[in-house]
Formats: structure tokens, C-alpha cells, sequence
């Protein structure tokens, strides 16, 4: 579904991916784990086409998409959910939803999809007309996967979906993301809580400094010797 | 409807208002140009408050309209470059309000098109420059605009009522409700804005620029047409100025009236709906207040700290800070006040 060759990526005189080749197989949850700073956050944002390609090429179901205006990646089904601030916080929550169907012409299936995330996550229904800067650090985090749902993607990048929330939120939000993959939606993962990435995951990446040093299964992963030593703690 | 209260019940204050300040042209005077003043200054919040870009030349789009409306009311004979001569016969001045929303909004979309793609401190910069250079047009170019002269004998507004013709507002008391007229539909019109799809990509940028950019907004494209429609909006204001002051000079184009519309905004509230309307009024209607008891350049001293005790007290503005202490007594007023059950 897509296919990542040679990327090579970078901020100024810094580059951040040198020569990554991956692919994401359709209806799969594919893990990209690595330390800070291996240019996970920089992969996916060259597949949004939120920063430029210096060389290689992204296809997405067979489509060159490198260097495509971000608002034409997200119309062809790629749905980013970035790190950090998550949610527009001064926007209530049911305005945080819409946003994430800025682009769609279809009113009568985006309130459908609403309806089905409220249902999803009770939560949010509850709290629709508040002010999404108030809510808590997990319900922020559910509130940017709903919106990333609401442009009805067929692919979901999640960066660092677990940062800075508590142990207990981060594993019900992994299930949360597993349940999205299971419903049909491809889902490209990165994260730095590695070893809940390699469990969860149909396949991985291994990231080290701007290259993919390792492929395969999540468990497969997790069993590798270099992996164990340098992210799992031995 | 909740909502829009506040706003209805200064609505019902204001057309009050002159009852209440009777038979005074001074009083009544100063509130109507406070007002013109005010609705420019609702135009610089939809992109200072809304969009968080701080246009620091947005009285150039107000001196535009005023003299776009002015001069297409009076008529003109300009040669151009070339020997070119062009002359133009005098309009109504309604033609000429709309010829003065027309090219601020054109004016506003240049502006917004040159400096939307880098942004911040860009579009400070870009703005600035626009308004120096606009007032030194005003300036010079004396065949056209009388220079330093000033345009004067600017006709009035006229009303067309059914069944007693055309009347020239040549008075306080309509001009005073025609600013008001126009002041609450540029109101309604940034209450509708906000709320939008449009709207939501105005805030979106603002709050968080690059979420704003992954769901999909096009920044350049949301920011230009949030300057185009501001721009406009001060036009209109600056067309109202020209026709009620009747005369016109490049003083119109003055850096400290666009502080004074800065100072509104950002004391009354920015990026709320009735911020640069309080703050307007208050701001506006200060220097009467204090003429009597001082010099206008010790009225500037007290306007700065007015504006320092405000951020003080209310970091975010007058309307924000109220709302909020609303809030806070709606919240702990239950538990003092009893509730009376009947059967």
C-alpha cells in the first residue's frame, strides 16, 4: 500500500534519513521504532508532504506521492496524527472533530462518522462542547485519534502516540489503535516505547540514525540480541 | 441566544444612547467617530485575534476607504503618466462605500498575497511599509487628493425612504445610527465568520499551526481571505469617516491611530467578539473624559497606564476577564444561594 525507496530527507544541513527503504502492507500495523533523534518523526512527516524529498520516492497504492501538497496526501487517504500538541486547545472538542474533516464535501457521512467516534469514545461525547484544552492528557490523545478518524483515512501515521501519558491510559490507548487496524484501516506506528510498539505490531522497522537497520516481525524483533540490549533494557 | 446576550444588551444600550446624552453635538460627535473607530478596530481583531497576524498598517485600508469614497463622491481630473487624463464625474456616496470595500478588499488581498507565504513578523513588516507608503501618495499626490490641503466638501450619506424621497444626513443623530447599523452587521458577519469552516481554519492556525496544516487547511489561501475580508471591513469604516467628517486629509493615514485600534483590541479582548467593542468604546470615549481635566499629552500617560493596570488584572483583556469572573461566581453561587422547592 506504500512503499517508501531511498528517502532521503533533511532540515537544513542536517540529514535526517539517509537512504530509508520501507513498505506497509495493506490492513496491517506496521511498528517504526527507534531512539529520538533516528528520524521517525521525519519519515512521517515526508509522507504527509509536510517537508520536502531530497531524493527518493513515496508511493501509496502505486501513486508517486513524493513532494505532493499535504491537503492532496490527506484527500488520497493518509491521515497524520503528529506529536506533541495534539489538539487545537482553545477549539471545543466537537470543533477539534470537524477540523479533522476539513476536507470532506460530504456532510451527511461526516456526521455518521461522528456519531460512530462519539460511540467509540464516550468520553468525548460527554465532554463535546468543552474547550478540548481542558481535558486530560488522555483524553486529549483520544480526541486526536478521532479526528485523524474523521477524515475517513485509509492509512493513519501515529507519532508518538503515547508521549507523556501515564502507563495505564498508554496501554488502553494501544488497544484503541490495534481495534482501528482490525476495523481495516492500515496504521504506520512510531514510537519510542519500543517494546509496547514491537507487541502490538504485525511487522517492524528498526530506525538507527536516518536507516533502516532491521525488518521483521514484532516478536522477531523483540528476540533480536541488538534490539533487546539497545531498546528493551537487555 | 445565551450567547449573543452580552452583545444584544449593548446593542439595546447603544441605540438608548442618545436619548440619554440628549441635546449634546459634542458628546454625540465623539461617539460616533469612537464608533467608526471601533468598527475598525473589530476588523483588525478578525486577523490580529482570530488569525493572531498583527497587521500594524491597518489604517492604510481605513484611509483608503475614506478616500476612495471621498473621491469618487466629489469627482476627479487627473493626468496620468504619459498625458493620459482621466476624469471621473461625482457618484452618490453610497457608490462610493462600495467602491471603498471593493479596493480595501483588493488592497487587502495584495497585501495578504505578498506577505501570507513567510507570515509573523513578514506581514508586521509588510503592513507597516504599505501604510507609509499609502500616506505618502495621499501626500503628494496634490493634483489628486489636494495633498496636504485636504479634500473637503465631502458629501454626506443619504437616506432614500419610501414616500418622502432622498434626505442628506447631514446631522449627528442619523449619522450617529447609520454607524451603528453598519457596526452590528460587521459584527454579525465576524459572529458568523468565527463559527464557520472558515472560521475554524482562521483559529486553527493560530492555536496550532502545524496541526492546522495536517487536517488539511491551506494557510496561505485562510489568511489572505481573512485579510481581504478585514481590509474591507476597515474600508467601510474609513468610507463612514470621510462622509461624516466631510473633509480628508493625509492625517487619516497617522501610525497612532493604528496603535489606538491595536490598544482596543488587545485591552478589550482579542479573539473575542465584544473585545474590540468594549475596548473601542472605552479607549474611544477615555480622551473626552479626561479633556476637561487634562493636556492631551498627559491623556496619553493615563491611556498607557489604563492599559497596564488591564494587563494586570486581566492579562487577556477586559471581556475575557469578565466572562471568566462570570464564571467563577456562576459556579460557587449555588452553594450560598438556597433553593426554594414548591410542590
Amino acid at each position: 500500500m506504500l512503499e517508501i525507496r531511498d528517502l532521503v530527507c533533511g532540515y537544513g544541513a542536517v540529514t535526517a534519513l539517509k537512504g530509508l527503504s520501507l513498505t506497509v502492507e495493506e490492513g496491517q500495523l506496521v511498528a517504526l521504532v527507534g531512539a529520538n533523534g533516528a528520524g521517525k518523526s521525519t519519515t512521517l512527516r515526508a509522507i504527509s508532504g509536510l517537508i520536502p524529498a531530497r531524493s527518493g520516492s513515496i508511493h501509496f497504492d502505486g501513486r508517486d506521492i513524493t513532494g505532493t501538497d499535504p491537503r492532496k496526501v490527506l484527500a488520497q487517504g493518509i491521515a497524520h496524527c503528529p506529536e506533541g500538541r495534539r489538539v487545537f486547545p482553545q477549539m471545543s472538542v466537537a470543533e477539534n472533530l470537524a477540523m479533522g474533516a476539513y476536507l470532506r464535501r460530504d456532510p451527511t457521512r461526516v456526521s455518521a462518522d461522528l456519531a460512530r467516534i462519539y460511540g467509540e469514545f464516550p468520553r468525548l461525547a460527554e465532554r463535546r462542547h468543552q474547550a478540548a484544552g481542558t481535558l486530560s492528557g488522555g483524553e486529549q490523545q483520544m480526541l486526536a485519534i478521532g479526528r485523524a478518524l474523521m477524515s475517513r483515512p485509509r492509512l493513519v501515521l501515529f507519532d508518538e502516540p503515547s508521549l507523556g501519558l501515564a502507563p495505564n491510559i498508554v496501554e488502553r490507548m494501544f488497544a484503541v489503535i490495534r481495534a482501528i487496524c482490525d476495523t481495516g484501516t492500515t496504521v504506520l506506528l512510531v514510537e519510542q516505547n519500543a517494546f509496547a510498539a514491537l507487541e502490538l505490531c504485525d511487522y517492524a522497522y528498526l530506525l538507527e540514525t536516518g536507516r533502516i537497520v532491521l525488518a521483521g516481525k514484532g516478536s522477531t524483533l523483540i528476540a533480536d540480541p541488538h534490539v533487546r540490549q539497545a531498546y528493551l533494557g537487555g | 441566544m445565551n450567547r449573543h446576550l452580552p452583545a444584544l444588551a449593548l446593542l439595546a444600550a447603544l441605540v438608548a444612547l442618545p436619548l440619554a446624552l440628549g441635546n449634546e453635538p459634542y458628546l454625540l460627535n465623539a461617539v460616533i467617530t469612537t464608533g467608526i473607530v471601533t468598527i475598525a478596530a473589530m476588523s483588525l481583531n478578525l486577523l490580529l485575534g482570530f488569525t493572531g497576524q498583527l497587521s500594524l498598517g491597518h489604517i492604510a485600508f481605513f484611509g483608503i476607504g475614506a478616500y476612495v469614497s471621498a473621491l469618487t463622491s466629489l469627482g476627479f481630473d487627473v493626468e496620468l503618466l504619459g498625458g493620459f487624463r482621466v476624469v471621473h464625474e461625482p457618484w452618490p456616496p453610497a457608490i462610493g462605500f462600495g467602491l471603498a470595500v471593493l479596493a480595501t478588499g483588493a488592497c487587502g488581498y495584495l497585501v495578504g498575497r505578498l506577505s501570507f507565504r513567510v507570515r509573523g513578523a513578514y506581514f508586521v513588516i509588510v503592513t507597516i511599509s504599505f501604510a507609509e507608503v499609502v500616506r505618502l501618495v495621499a501626500l503628494n499626490w496634490v493634483e489628486l487628493t489636494q495633498g496636504p490641503l485636504a479634500l473637503t466638501g465631502i458629501p454626506p450619506f443619504s437616506l432614500w425612504l419610501p414616500g418622502l424621497g432622498t434626505t442628506p444626513l447631514r446631522t449627528k443623530l442619523p449619522n450617529y445610527y447609520l454607524v451603528l447599523v453598519v457596526g452590528t452587521l460587521c459584527y454579525a458577519l465576524i459572529a458568523r465568520l468565527v463559527r464557520s469552516r472558515f472560521g475554524r481554519a482562521m483559529r486553527g492556525l493560530k492555536e496550532n499551526e502545524s496541526l492546522a496544516l495536517s487536517v488539511g487547511i491551506n494557510a496561505t489561501r485562510t489568511l489572505t481571505l481573512a485579510a481581504v475580508i478585514s481590509a474591507a471591513m476597515a474600508g467601510a469604516a474609513g468610507s463612514l469617516y470621510a462622509h461624516y467628517l466631510r473633509i480628508i486629509d493625509p492625517d487619516v493615514f497617522l501610525f497612532s491611530t493604528t496603535v489606538t485600534m491595536v490598544i482596543m483590541v488587545v485591552g478589550g479582548g482579542k479573539g473575542t467578539l465584544l473585545g474590540p467593542v468594549v475596548g473601542g468604546l472605552i479607549f474611544g470615549l477615555l480622551p473626552v473624559a479626561l479633556r476637561p481635566v487634562m493636556v492631551p499629552e498627559a491623556q496619553w500617560m493615563v491611556f498607557g497606564l489604563v492599559l497596564i493596570v488591564i494587563q494586570f488584572v486581566m492579562p487577556r483583556g477586559i471581556v475575557p476577564g469578565l466572562a471568566r469572573l462570570a464564571t467563577l461566581r456562576r459556579t460557587s453561587a449555588p452553594a450560598r444561594v438556597p433553593v426554594e422547592v414548591r410542590p
